[in-house]
């Protein structure tokens, strides 16, 4: 009975192609939006969750100045104290839990090589840089223990800077120009893309901190000191344990507050996922909205085809249809309506996903459940809306309805 | 039912429409009887009350006042769904207009009553096809009504009132949309399944020589039953 009824309003839907695409195109608009917004939302997600991982999972930053407020980072009215060589001599003595210590400072500076020459991110740094930002090299050492005492003039390269000198050929043992001073390459950094925010991170020169402090930036500060947590130990754990021993180091009295401040990446990251994620349930809040379009649609569609056809509904009054007959006839008839929009607009909202992620460089991230509560939801609507049409085609008088022109 | 017995009473019926100064009595206190097997034909002009009486017949309506009753039944106390029930499996419906679901072929409409009887798709089939077959329209069966002449149609209609196997066939008008040649084959279509089938029909019509075919004549006139005569003179087939 029932199987007979969808058939039969898959029938009717055939016979009126034009007016039934008509109708379905409110669903499948809604549909379409909604899909295409939480598919292109989660691969943002994704991204962002990505990105911030290669920016260094369990990692904490500090940097020298007020930890960041309201209303941004430091007050003007304080002197910023850096860090210092001792600082960061102090958390490699006493802080435990920690996989890997790096000091960095990091600036803008013309690379030149031959007639080249390119804007680099040139950082200086020890050995233990590489693994506390998990990155790895391609070919080549790391700076050795001496170099990075003594300040050699030696560098890592990314592999931006690679392409701009050397093409595809090896860099190894060449010597760049950096600034007004000159290194030798020892190795190739591994590639890592672009990060979310546009960010070239192979555009990069490496250098022994020493050597950096010495001919770039002209003084013995630290920018910032890179702590990578071990892996049984949270960040959360090990934060307070560095602000310990820095406070201790830099004599702040219980008193004060830091002069210097902490950034757990890990909590970032969280941060910022859990704000993309808000900003894909807006967008699909607001897509939902033209599914319910889509459904007065379907209600106005369902009213004139009751209306169209009520000496049918005379005729299978007549020969014995109960009043649920009709009203199942014409209840299905509205879901397998907007079912079918449902269907149609999955597949353009998933399309339209796949094109975006090609296009914005984001993973294509369709989620089964997302899917399977638009079919559900698209079902739910022709059930909703078509209920008023069909119980007024159900409740009509037969003898009325066959005199019906 | 046996033929011979009582299978349709009218008892003092009333039927009107309106209220107070305004109302009309379409049917006013009709006594009536109609026996299993019988065919009558039912006359009247219009706003006579014929078609009222048809429709309480056809259990598609009820009186406002006084007692119809169908094999017995009160029919004229029951709620939609069991009229809907009683129609399904007692009564056939054959219209002037043919009212045959467009689009859809010949065997489809035919199965149509046995849909709502929860009859599986196989002998549904089977029974429609047979039915067809009854009527005359072998190798017409998967054409849709547009494809079909008025007289084909008409017994598509008369197939698909058929195809339950009712007690009573109640035809309004039946041929008022058919040219002469095709309203005989038609009537005789209609008093060969009565006296084949024995089943009763009950029939309105305008024409004198359509109800020529029928035993027996009723006559209505301002909602009264003005003549109720025997035909002596019946067209044999």
């Amino acid at each position: 009975m029932i199987w007979e009824t969808v058939r039969l309003s898959l029938l009717s839907v055939r016979r009126n192609v034009l007016r039934s695409f008509l109708t379905l195109l409110g669903i499948v608009i809604g549909v379409a939006a909604v899909i295409a917004m939480l598919t292109i939302g989660s691969g943002t997600t994704e991204k962002v969750k990505a990105d911030i991982s290669k920016l260094g999972s369990n990692l904490l930053v500090v940097r020298s100045g007020r930890p960041a407020g309201p209303g941004g980072p430091g007050g003007l009215d304080q002197v910023v104290r850096p860090l210092a060589q001792k600082d960061l001599a102090a958390l490699v003595a006493h802080l435990s839990g920690a996989r890997a210590i790096s000091p960095a400072s990091q600036k803008q500076v013309r690379v030149i090589f031959g007639t080249e020459s390119l804007t680099s991110g040139v950082t200086g740094t020890d050995s233990a840089y590489l693994d506390a930002r998990d990155w790895k090299l391609v070919s080549g050492r790391p700076f050795s223990d001496s170099e990075t005492r003594s300040g050699t003039g030696v560098c890592l390269i990314g592999e931006t800077v690679r392409q701009q000198f050397f093409g595809a050929g090896d860099p190894e043992g060449e010597i760049i120009r950096v600034n007004r001073t000159s290194c030798k390459i020892i190795g190739l950094l591994e590639p890592k893309g672009y990060t979310g925010f546009g960010q070239d991170q192979d555009n990069v020169v490496l250098m022994p901190l020493a050597a950096y402090q010495r001919r770039i930036a002209g003084n013995r500060d630290i920018e910032s000191i890179y702590v990578a947590a071990d892996d049984r130990t949270p960040t959360t754990e090990l934060l307070p344990r560095v602000e310990d021993i820095l406070r201790d180091t830099r004599r702040i009295t219980p008193d004060r507050e830091d002069d210097f401040s902490i950034r757990d990446m890990t909590q970032i990251a969280d941060a910022m996922a859990s704000a993309t994620t808000t900003m894909t349930g807006m967008l699909g809040a607001v897509a939902g909205v033209s599914l319910l379009v889509g459904g007065i649609g379907i209600m106005n569609i369902m009213l004139v085809s009751v209306t169209e056809r009520t000496r049918e509904i005379g005729i299978r009054l007549a020969i014995g249809a109960h009043e649920k007959h009709i009203l199942i006839q014409f209840l299905v008839e509205a879901t397998v309506l907007s079912l079918l929009g449902g269907i149609i607009g999955i597949l353009i909202g998933l399309a339209l996903a796949g094109l975006a992620s090609l296009t914005l460089a984001i993973p294509f991230a369709p989620s089964p459940a997302v899917i399977l509560l638009a079919v559900g939801f698209s079902a739910l609507i022709g059930m909703v809306f078509g209920f008023f049409p069909a119980l007024r085609g159900a409740r009509l008088d037969p003898i009325d309805a066959l005199r019906h022109e | 039912m046996a033929a011979g017995a009582t299978l349709i009473t009218f008892d003092k019926v009333w039927k009107s429409y309106g209220q107070g100064e305004a109302t009309v009595h379409a049917l006013a206190g009709v006594d009536l009887a109609i026996r299993s097997g019988e065919f009558v034909a039912i006359m009247g002009p219009s706003g006579s009350g014929k078609s009222t009486a048809m429709n309480i017949i056809g259990c598609l309506d009820t009186p406002t006042a006084g007692t119809y009753s169908f094999m017995g039944i009160d029919a004229g106390r029951l709620d939609r769904n069991r009229r809907a029930m009683l129609r399904n499996l007692y009564v056939g419906f054959v219209f002037q207009g043919y009212n045959l679901l467009p689009r859809t072929t010949a065997v489809e409409n035919v199965e149509l009553p046995l849909i709502y009887r929860g009859v599986a798709a196989r002998e549904r089939h089977d029974l429609a096809m047979k039915a067809l077959a009854e009527v005359g329209l072998v190798g017409r069966e998967h054409h849709t009504p547009a494809e079909l002449s008025g007289g084909q149609q008409q017994r598509v209609a008369i197939a698909r009132a058929i195809v339950t196997r009712p007690t009573l066939l109640v035809a309004d008008e039946p041929t008022g949309n058919l040219d002469t040649a095709r309203t005989h084959e038609i009537m005789e279509l209609l008093t060969r399944l009565n006296t084949e089938l024995g089943l009763t029909i009950a029939m309105v019509t305008h024409e004198a020589d359509v109800a020529a075919y029928a035993e027996r004549t009723i006559r209505f006139l301002d909602g009264h039953v003005a003549s109720d005569t025997v035909n002596l003179e019946m067209v044999s087939p």
